[in-house]
């Protein structure tokens, strides 16, 4: 074995007690903050992915960015116009099997069409308004999660009945409504129909959950009071993350509105940010405090050591020799820190990942954690980064001692 | 009186003063040259800068003025790492405490300069090292740590050691100092063979005065400066 190698492992070797208690340190920094990363990167992609199901990832609506021009707003030298009242547009995006055959004809994913209203629901003397979504149960389960929703039914279950519909549970539980339940639902323009629950959903969003309700396309265009009305395309992408360059796309292509998940939770999204700089600079932290162990038992070791330095230096052994040993002892501590660093992390996610929660506000009861190698590697290579930090101002001191100074102190 | 052996370590008008609010005097003005197959004995009161003269011969401590050569080559301009490998090669060193490594065995501590040097393989530097601690009457205790051994087994140990890489020169700093009489006998023994029977040149610095009557030539320092240069039984 190298010289150089078999001094360092032996000074390691020799303060056994010191090297453990300096082991142990680094790899409580490296192991939390696995934990921390799989912790918040795990809850932060849990997150991430009911927002994700909660929404359509695009929404194509029959809205535009901008109001169209109307001639009558424009300002004439000639004459001048009072009193005028915008021209009323046809609501429903225009043409929609065909727009819905040339998106799917490039777009990564699917498309399904919908028919969005608002209405109030009425049951039991309770009145709650709702937005009441038209869809058709073959293509809904391509575009959104609601049939993974679903409790206790499918989403078929709207052929089951005339003018079926499908209550967020806790929209059912505010109208005090169940499955079976006759319900009354009217709309802005008048309409007001007899309806049957034939299921619920549950989402995870309370918003959601608690103000929509699903029928046929066909009922919510007779409640729209518009036959053939649809207003909403709905897209789901294969790459969730792409949506946004898709519905950019799909806006200059069709003309109309399209928002995609990440626009739609824009404010959720930058709080993600702040998230992880808190997340970098608390699993900074814990990797600091444990550089200050290495630290200290290098300078203890050198200072121990500082005869045996003295010996070596008189032997003929070269500062930089001297210097390689003990930056080579903080290397090995920071090196089996890591790597028990990873044992204990990945030990710590387990049984993170084993505890059961019970929670009203929480749909999983497990934390969600992510297990991702790179954690590990940032992990172990911060540790050994600053286990080489820690070691290399007292090992240069180390290799400085005059061998005369300590001689002549021993004789 | 001229003396045609090669001169293997010179001390050129040599002053070192350790620096400090009242700066110290180690040693000043010192001219000495050893040469080949010399066994000389640096005597003198404590703090007449014995080991301090010895320190500078061996490279370990740097003259404020002044130089020291080593086979007529001045070691004042070299780099850190050049001293460091001309003591390797050069050198041996055997101090009053033994200063093994207390985690290494006899062997270990034999073979280090040789390691660090990287001359011989492995085999060859481990069949060197159980012949020299053979020949030193230590065969059986190569596998011992210093903990383990007697005082003159130690020292004899670091003799050994000090001979590890072959060096012409081996300069002592009161080798027996520490020593019962019978360990302190053993070692001038192998001290004097080393002269007599493999040529080496021997540096050595003692305060017992009898010890160095035994050796070939003496220089007695007094404050700091050579007062006297003797030599014994070689002419």
């Amino acid at each position: 074995m190298n010289l150089i190698v078999d001094i360092a492992f032996t000074h390691v070797r020799s303060r056994a007690r010191q090297t453990v208690v300096a082991v142990a340190g680094v790899a409580t920094g490296v192991g939390f903050s696995i934990m921390m990363a799989a912790l918040m990167v795990g809850s932060q992609a849990d997150f991430m992915r009911q927002l994700i199901d909660a929404l359509p990832h695009i929404a194509v609506s029959d809205e535009r960015r901008n109001p169209p021009r109307q001639p009558a707003e424009s300002e004439f030298a000639a004459a001048r116009i009072y009193g005028l009242t915008p021209e009323e547009r046809r609501k429903g995006i225009k043409n929609p099997l065909a727009t819905m055959a040339s998106l799917e004809g490039w777009v990564p994913g699917a498309v399904a069409p919908s028919t969005k209203t608002q209405g109030i629901i009425r049951y039991a003397g309770r009145d709650v308004a709702v937005s009441i979504t038209g869809i058709d149960p073959h293509r809904e389960p391509r575009v959104s999660a609601l049939p993974k929703h679903m409790r206790g039914a499918t989403i078929a279950a709207l052929y089951r009945a005339t003018n079926a519909i499908i209550l967020g549970d806790r929209l059912a539980e505010k109208l005090g409504a169940r499955v079976g339940s006759n319900i009354t639902v009217q709309t802005s323009e008048g309409v007001s129909i007899g309806a049957q629950v034939v299921g619920l959903f549950h989402s995870g969003v309370r918003s959601v959950d608690e103000s929509s309700a699903y029928v046929l396309l066909k009922t919510a265009q007779i409640l729209a009071k518009q036959t053939a009305l649809i207003n909403e395309l709905r897209v789901r992408v294969n790459d969730p993350m792409a949506a946004g360059e898709v519905a950019q796309r799909i806006e200059r292509q069709t003309g109309y509105k399209s928002v995609s998940w990440q626009e739609a939770h824009e404010d959720l999204l930058s709080s993600f940010v702040i998230r992880n700089i808190i997340m970098y600079t608390v699993v900074g932290a814990i990797l600091l405090v444990a550089s200050f162990g290495t630290y200290n038992i290098i300078s203890t070791i050198t200072h121990e050591k500082a005869r045996d330095i003295a010996i070596m230096k008189s032997l003929g052994l070269s500062e930089r020799t001297v210097r390689t040993i003990f930056v080579l002892e903080a290397l090995i501590i920071g090196l089996a820190g890591a790597l028990a660093g990873f044992v204990l992390g990945y030990l710590l996610c387990l049984a993170l990942g084993s505890v059961e929660i019970k929670s009203p506000f929480m749909d999983s009861n497990r934390l969600p954690l992510a297990y991702a190698p790179l954690h590990y590697l940032i992990a172990g290579g911060v540790a050994l980064v600053s286990s080489f930090a820690a070691g290399y101002a007292p090992a240069r001191k180390a290799a400085r001692v005059h061998p005369v100074d300590i001689i002549r102190g021993a004789t | 009186m001229t003396d045609a052996r090669t001169v293997l370590i010179e001390a050129r008008d040599v002053t070192r003063i350790l620096p400090g609010i009242v700066p110290v005097t180690l040693v000043h003005d010192i001219d000495l040259a050893v040469r080949e197959k010399e066994f000389v004995a640096i005597t003198g009161p404590s703090g007449s800068g014995k080991s301090s003269l010895l320190y500078l011969l061996g490279l370990l401590d740097m003259p404020t003025s002044g130089e020291v050569l080593i086979r007529g080559q001045t070691t004042v301009s070299m780099a850190e790492s050049e001293r460091a490998r001309t003591r390797l090669a050069e050198l041996g060193f055997v101090f009053q405490f033994h200063f093994l490594l207390p985690e290494f065995s006899a062997l270990g501590n034999v073979m280090l300069p040789m390691r660090a040097l990287r001359s011989l393989s492995q085999t060859q530097m481990q069949e060197r090292a159980a012949e020299l601690l053979a020949s030193f009457g230590l065969a059986d205790h190569m596998h011992k740590r210093p903990d383990q051994m007697s005082g003159g087994q130690r020292q004899r140990v670091a003799v050994a050691r000090a001979l590890a890489n072959d060096p012409p020169v081996v300069l002592a700093d009161e080798p027996t100092g520490s020593l019962d009489s019978v360990s302190s006998e053993q070692v001038f023994q192998i001290l004097r063979d080393l002269v007599d029977k493999h040529g080496k040149t021997v540096v050595a610095v003692t305060h017992d005065l009898e010890l160095a009557a035994r050796m070939d030539r003496r220089v007695h320092l007094v404050d700091g400066g050579i007062a006297q240069d003797q030599r014994v039984g070689a002419g």
